[in-house]
C-alpha cells in the first residue's frame, strides 16, 4: 500500500498525471483537463472526469486505467464520466498544449485562422478537413514546410 | 438540485420520454445512415468527414438512450432500447426515413436536421431537467463542427451551376414534405413546457427554425421547406428504406441476443 494514512487528493491528481491518452499517449488525463473532482473518502477513491468527446471510444480504455493507477492505494476507486461541466479544449494546460505541439499536433485555438503550424510554426497553412482520424482531430497542409499536420477540435 | 427523474409527475416524465426517444432515434437513424458512406464517398477527405459525424452522432444517440434508461427505468439499459424494437417502434422524424440518396441528397438531408437539431438543443439550455440540460449544452460544442461542414457542402452545390445545383434542388425537392418534420410538435409538449425542460412549443421551435435558416435559402435562392401537412405522423409510418436500415444496423445484435462485448 502506498502512502495509505496520509492519502490526499494532491496526491491521487498527481498519481493521475500517469494515465496517458491511449490516442495521444504524450498527454495525461491531467494535461487534457479531463480530471474535474477527486475526492478521496476513507473507504474510496471517487473520480469525476468529463470525456473530450460524448462518443469517445477510449472512455472505457481511460477508465481501466484510471482504476489500475490508483489500485495502489488499496481503496476501492470509482470514476464517473458526466456532463455536468461540459469539457472544453481551454481545458488543456500550457503543459499540455506544448506536449501536443512538440509531438505533432496543432493545440487548438480561439479561431482556426489562429492554428500554426507544429513543425515550423508557419502560419502559411490550409485547412484540409474539420474532421481527422479521430473524433478529436482536424487535418491541416503547412504550405511552409509542406508537411500534413493535424491539430486538436476548439471545443 | 437535481431534477431526478423519479420526482416528475407521470404526465411530465411520459413527455420527457417521448422527447428523449425522439432526439435519441434521430441522431440514431441519421448517424447510421451516414456512416454508409464510410468507403464510398465522393472524396477520400469526405469519407473521413462522414465517418467521424457519424460517430459522434452514435455517441449522443448512446448518451441519449441512457438518459432515456434513467426515465423510463424498465430495466432496459441504452443497447436495449437502441436495438430491441421492431421497425415500427422507433420515433425519428420522417425526413430520417429517406434512404441516403447521392451525395448532394445527404446533404441537403443533414442541412435541414442539423439546423434544426441546433434549435432544439438551443430550447434545452436552460431545462429543468439538468442531465439532459447538460447534455445537450456538451452535444451543441459538437454539432458546431457538423454545421461549419454542411453549411460550406450546401453553398458549394447550390452555387455551382449545372449538375451540383440541379441535384440539389432535385434533393430539396423530394425532402420537402418531409423537411419540417423534425420540430413537429410532439404529444405531451406542453407539459414540459410548463415544468421548464423545453423552452417552447414545436409551433415556436419551428418559426425559430424558419428564422435561422431563411436568410441562407434567400441568399442561395434556394426553395424554403413548406409548411408541415401532418404534424401528428411525423414520426411514424416508416418507409421501406428505414426497414431496410433497421434490418442492417440490427443484425449483429440479433446474431447473438444477450452477448457481451
Amino acid at each position: 500500500m502506498i502512502g495509505a494514512a496520509v492519502l490526499d487528493e494532491a496526491t491521487v491528481r498527481a498519481a493521475l498525471a500517469g494515465v496517458l491518452d491511449p490516442e495521444i499517449p504524450v498527454v495525461s488525463v491531467v494535461d487534457l483537463g479531463m480530471v474535474e473532482t477527486v475526492d478521496v473518502e476513507a473507504d474510496r477513491i471517487r473520480v469525476e472526469m468529463l470525456p473530450t468527446f460524448i462518443g469517445c471510444p477510449a472512455l472505457d480504455l481511460i477508465r481501466d486505467s484510471v482504476v489500475g493507477r490508483l489500485a495502489g492505494f488499496g481503496r476501492p476507486v470509482e470514476v464517473d464520466f458526466g456532463f455536468r461541466v461540459p469539457w472544453s479544449s481551454d481545458r488543456i494546460t500550457d503543459e499540455g498544449r506544448e506536449k501536443l505541439r512538440r509531438s505533432g499536433f496543432a493545440p487548438p485555438t480561439a479561431d482556426l485562422t489562429a492554428t500554426r503550424c507544429p513543425y515550423c510554426g508557419s502560419a502559411n497553412i490550409a485547412l484540409d478537413n474539420l474532421f481527422g482520424p479521430t473524433q478529436c482531430r482536424s487535418l491541416f497542409y503547412c504550405r511552409g514546410c509542406r508537411q500534413p499536420f493535424e491539430g486538436f477540435k476548439t471545443l | 438540485m437535481t431534477a431526478l427523474a423519479g420526482e416528475l409527475v407521470p404526465a411530465t416524465r411520459n413527455g420527457l420520454s417521448l422527447l428523449l426517444l425522439a432526439m435519441a432515434d434521430d441522431e440514431f437513424v441519421i448517424g447510421f445512415s451516414d456512416s454508409e458512406w464510410t468507403g464510398i464517398a465522393p472524396m477520400l477527405e469526405e469519407d473521413v468527414a462522414m465517418s467521424s459525424i457519424a460517430q459522434d452522432e452514435l455517441g449522443h444517440a448512446q448518451a441519449l438512450y441512457g438518459l432515456l434508461a434513467e426515465v423510463v427505468a424498465d430495466g432496459r439499459d441504452a443497447d436495449a432500447i437502441a436495438y430491441d424494437r421492431p421497425p415500427e417502434g422507433y420515433y425519428h422524424a420522417r425526413l430520417l426515413d429517406h434512404p441516403r440518396g447521392d451525395w448532394a441528397h445527404t446533404i441537403a438531408r443533414r442541412y435541414l436536421y442539423d439546423t434544426a437539431d441546433s434549435v432544439r438543443l438551443e430550447a434545452l439550455t436552460g431545462s429543468a431537467h439538468e442531465p439532459l440540460r447538460d447534455l445537450a449544452a456538451k452535444i451543441r460544442r459538437e454539432e458546431r463542427y457538423h454545421e461549419m461542414h454542411v453549411g460550406a457542402w450546401l453553398e458549394r452545390l447550390a452555387t455551382t451551376p449545372g449538375e451540383p445545383r440541379r441535384r440539389l434542388l432535385a434533393a430539396l425537392g423530394r425532402l420537402a414534405a418531409d423537411a419540417a418534420t423534425v420540430l413537429a410538435p410532439l404529444p405531451g409538449e406542453l407539459s414540459l413546457v410548463m415544468a421548464g425542460i423545453v423552452d417552447a412549443p414545436g409551433d415556436d421551435l419551428d418559426a425559430r427554425w424558419r428564422s435561422k435558416i431563411g436568410p441562407t435559402f434567400e441568399r442561395l435562392d434556394l426553395p424554403m421547406p413548406p409548411a408541415l401537412s401532418d404534424a401528428a405522423g411525423a414520426r411514424t409510418g416508416h418507409s421501406d428504406a428505414f426497414r431496410s436500415l433497421h434490418a442492417e444496423l440490427t443484425s449483429v445484435r440479433r446474431l447473438e441476443p444477450g452477448a457481451t462485448w
